[in-house]
């Protein structure tokens, strides 16, 4: 059967690969043994989803804990544990496969290809990550060692030297913390090469590098961001262990080692990690703003030149975490030069989003109304990042509840809400199902308003001389009202993830069908079926432009024509 | 039943029943009888450098505000403006790639911007943190500790804790405190929002911190860098006091221990308990350095790094059980008679 409305590859076989049901255990086990893309950045999403809820969950936690002060809800040790796990949680299994997951499952599609280029190592990389996430969790079992000393990791998610030295954290909750880290990180790496080689080999005919996908282009740059940035990070966690079990000192303050040089290989990755996850989530607005403005990107050269000036710059400015430890004058001012110019082509997309919406006809779609709240999230979140840049103000606000504030904003306000975005846009590519408008309407107003309850006025208590990583406060320092306004906040947030989780399983069952193309998008992975099939396009698909569907759908004013 | 009794005697006591609920479950294990009202506002700048640092704060405020308005305007604009008012209207809107002029304009704007944020930001940075100290300034070393500081006045030859005295700083007489920053275990932070911002006490790496009060009176502060279970309190005072007030404390606090012979007996328990190998009390044989320096013990407001206020009732439930007052303090319960802890707090109270 062919379908006639697909513009590109119309002579595949079209019957959806769900179709063909096998016993439970044949479908599990086509599931483990996949080597397909699209399988495997399904599987990452998924794995990234049900660790945004364990995730979310150790927030509650925390929240509920800290509504009151002098809260007696969990223990401090239970607590140093729990905000742990959320950080490490959040960053290195919910945010590092979501990314690497929508990568897997658009990249090869968006330029024509039939998979990955490495298409068994991208499974080997997605199990090393899963098999990583699982060491973490099972530290609250296997963490306690023979001192019986605590179970999961409780030495904050960015573990400064000496606290995870075996003087101040025995048992082997902190060797988990390691270890899995450098198993997850295995698989990041694995995955970028893979992204660097399918986007450089695999691209279809006529799509050349200024023709890629905005998307395309920024995972180029995240994944060459990884392969520099995680091999730091691998190295410290390394020397951690050797610390700990083979006599090294590189840490140990104790016998002459420096606790400052773990700062400076966590940040050197810690940095650019908040670009490696922020960069995809511009990669989604990129996507989703044109379509549901129905225009062109504005600036296409600009938003590549900056993503790559991101990526560039991010890379010099690891220490403006470090402003309170003690550098010279003269390398503080560095930094704060360094971090100021990594706003300027910030503000170049910035601008060129809203540059792309002037004047175009926009539909308020979900996708779109996350994407829109991400643009004006963002902007905010820059604007205090500008706040933290200037370092002597720094000394004040660096580890308060501002600095909390100011992340969050960056990874729910910017990612989480381009994610969603995401989810809703790409969810009938995936499934062939719409996800329910009216359910993704109320995920969105009750994210937006929890979200902002909970981070507008976390800022608060942080200019107030709220410090983080506290299990309680002193009652009288005038934060209680704002801690309490702000965990009412993260349970409206918690609400709004179960509606979207409720959505997305719901839709997947009762969804109307979503065609191949629902919204009238203009990018190759429009042009296949929905869900794609095995190898995606029967045939190579042969482009001239950036929008080939646009060209397709417009023969009288094609873009190849301004390009 | 709960209907009945609440027509017999009204929604009020209802009321304060559960109030006294609510209450009890928050304050329950509070040894705290006063709560010190203060708010260690980051806009309350009692000092020379926090001054600095606050008048930088307003700048930088000023110009981030004026972008957010400027750009969110734009996008509001943009959003209800460009929506698409007729949901069955197919046709597109005319196609823009791009304008030169226009993105270069919004690329140099932005970099004017950062230049003018970058140099404000480094003439302060650089007046305050290199600024030279002079000899007449008050030196302390800070020493963070698990869970408590430890306040070392060299040039004065005494240890104190947890509750920092510095000199006021007038126009007339300005008095520096420089702090030196160190740290005996794992990295703090050393944070009194009104004096300064905060800077790291780590270990084998000294770091270096000034100001010069201008208001007499006890600012709040606390660790601010993760360093364990009890991260949350470990807290700091600052007492800023006039030069004669200072100088008053300072004579005291030289002296050795107070002798009481009434309390002879406690503090003969406390030199035959192991309390020794981790307080120093001078004048007697107790000279272990883990734990604060207990010289003047009772010259201090607040015990378990301001856990708690110093008072008799607190030391006793602190020296029984320190993990009821502070969990994961790293002093231990030392499991002695009733008799024994009431003779010990007799004597600690008497350390003026």
């Amino acid at each position: 059967m062919a379908d006639s409305t697909l513009p590109i590859g119309s002579v595949i076989d079209l019957t959806p690969p769900g179709q063909v049901y096998g016993t439970w255990l044949d479908q599990v086990h086509d599931w483990v043994v996949t080597v397909d893309h699209k399988k495997i950045g399904i599987m990452y999403m998924v794995y990234a989803l049900i660790f945004l809820l364990v995730g979310g969950f150790e927030a509650l936690l925390l929240r509920v804990q800290l509504a009151v002060p002098h809260n007696n809800f969990i223990s401090p040790e239970v607590f140093n544990r729990l905000f742990t796990m959320h950080g490490t949680t959040m960053v290195f299994l919910m945010g590092m496969p979501l990314i690497i997951g929508f990568a897997n499952y658009l990249v090869p599609l968006m330029i024509g290809a039939r998979d990955m280029a490495f298409p068994r190592m991208n499974a080997f990389s997605f199990w090393m990550t899963a098999l990583g996430g699982l060491m973490l969790y099972y530290s609250f079992i296997g963490g306690v060692g023979l001192q019986g000393a605590g179970s999961a990791p409780d030495v904050t998610w960015w573990a400064y030297a000496p606290l995870t030295e075996r003087a101040f954290s025995r048992g082997h909750s902190t060797d988990y913390w390691a270890l899995s880290l450098i198993v997850s990180g295995f698989g990041t790496i694995g995955a970028a090469v893979n992204i660097i080689a399918t986007t450089l080999c695999m691209r279809c005919k006529g799509m050349t590098l200024f023709r890629m996908p905005l998307l395309v282009w920024l995972y180029l740059t995240v994944s060459g961001m990884i392969l520099v940035t995680i091999s730091p990070l691998t190295a410290a966690q390394i020397m951690l262990v050797i610390d700990r079990y083979l006599g090294g000192h590189f840490f140990d303050s104790q016998a002459g080692g420096a606790p400052i040089v773990w700062m400076h290989f966590f940040w050197v990755f810690g940095h650019p990690e908040v670009y490696v996850l922020v960069l995809p989530a511009f990669a989604i607005a990129n996507e989703v703003i044109p379509v549901f403005s129905r225009k062109a990107i504005f600036g296409y050269p600009a938003m590549v030149a900056a993503s790559c000036g991101i990526g560039l710059i991010s890379l010099s400015v690891w220490a403006h975490h470090m402003f309170t430890v003690g550098m010279t004058s003269a390398q503080n001012a560095f930094f704060v030069l360094s971090t100021g110019l990594v706003g300027v082509p910030t503000g170049i997309k910035i601008f060129n989003w809203i540059a792309t919406m002037w004047g175009g006809k926009i539909r308020f779609a979900t996708p779109m109304l996350f994407c829109t709240a991400f643009l004006a999230q963002f902007l905010f979140a820059g604007l205090t990042g500008i706040m933290l840049s200037t370092a002597p103000w720094n000394w004040q606000l660096h580890n308060s509840y501002f600095v909390i504030a100011h992340f969050h904003y960056v990874l729910v306000g910017a990612i989480v809400f381009c994610f969603l975005g995401g989810f809703y846009y790409w969810y009938p590519k995936m499934t062939g199902k719409m996800l329910d408008e009216r359910l993704g309407k109320w995920s969105f107003w009750l994210f937006v308003i929890g979200f902002h309850m909970t981070f507008d006025f976390m800022h608060i208590p942080g200019l107030l001389g709220m410090p983080r990583s506290i299990y309680t406060y002193e009652p009288g320092r005038g934060w209680d009202t704002w801690n309490m306004i702000v965990s009412i906040g993260a349970m409206i947030q918690g609400i709004a993830t179960l509606v979207f989780a409720y959505n997305l399983v719901r839709s997947y069952f009762k969804g109307p069908d979503a065609g191949p193309d629902p919204w009238d998008a203009w990018t190759l992975e429009w042009a296949t079926s929905s869900p794609p099939p095995a190898y995606n396009f029967a045939s190579e698909p042969v482009v001239n432009s950036r929008r080939p569907l646009w060209d397709l759908k417009h023969p009288e004013d094609p873009d190849s024509r301004y390009e | 039943m709960f209907r009945r009794w609440l027509q017999r005697n009204g929604p009020r006591p209802a009321a304060y029943a559960l109030l006294f609920l609510l209450g009890g479950a928050a304050a329950w294990g509070v040894p705290s009888d006063n709560i010190v009202h203060q708010t260690p506002s980051t806009f309350d700048p009692h000092s020379g450098p926090a001054l600095m640092i606050h008048h930088l704060s307003l700048f930088v405020i000023q110009i981030t505000f004026t972008i957010f308005i400027v750009v969110a305007s734009l996008l509001a604009y943009v959003v209800v403006r460009y929506r698409q008012r007729d949901p069955n209207d197919d046709s597109e809107p005319p196609q823009i790639y791009g304008s030169t002029q226009i993105e270069l304009a919004w690329t140099v704007i932005p970099i004017l911007i950062v230049l003018v944020l970058f140099l404000t930001t480094a003439r302060i940075l650089f007046a305050i943190q290199d600024q030279k100290m002079p000899p007449t300034a008050v030196d302390v070393d800070v020493v963070g500790h698990q869970f408590w500081w430890e306040f070392r006045y060299a040039k004065s030859g005494f240890t104190a804790a947890n509750e920092l005295h510095v000199p006021l700083s007038t126009q007339q007489v300005p008095m520096i405190t420089s702090l030196n920053l160190l740290s005996a275990d794992v990295d703090h932070s050393f944070w009194v929002p009104a004096l300064f911002g905060k800077i790291d006490s780590i270990p084998n790496h000294v770091n270096h911190m000034w100001f010069t009060p201008d208001k007499t009176g006890m600012f709040v502060g606390q660790c601010a860098q993760f360093c364990g279970v009890e991260h949350a309190k470990m807290l700091l005072r600052v007492y800023v006091q006039t030069p004669d007030d200072f100088d008053a404390w300072v004579k005291n606090q030289q002296q050795p221990a107070v002798q009481d012979p009434a309390v002879a007996e406690g503090r003969q328990i406390f030199e035959s308990q192991s309390c020794v190998s981790c307080h120093v009390i001078r004048g007697t044989s107790a000279n272990g350095k883990f734990g604060p320096d207990l010289t003047h013990f009772k010259s201090r407001d607040t015990l378990a790094s301001g856990a708690a206020d110093n008072t008799p009732a607190n030391l006793k439930l602190w020296i029984q059980d320190p993990d009821y007052v502070k969990p994961g303090s790293l002093m231990p319960a030392m499991q002695l008679s009733d008799d024994q802890i009431d003779k010990i707090v007799a004597y600690l109270d008497t350390l003026k």
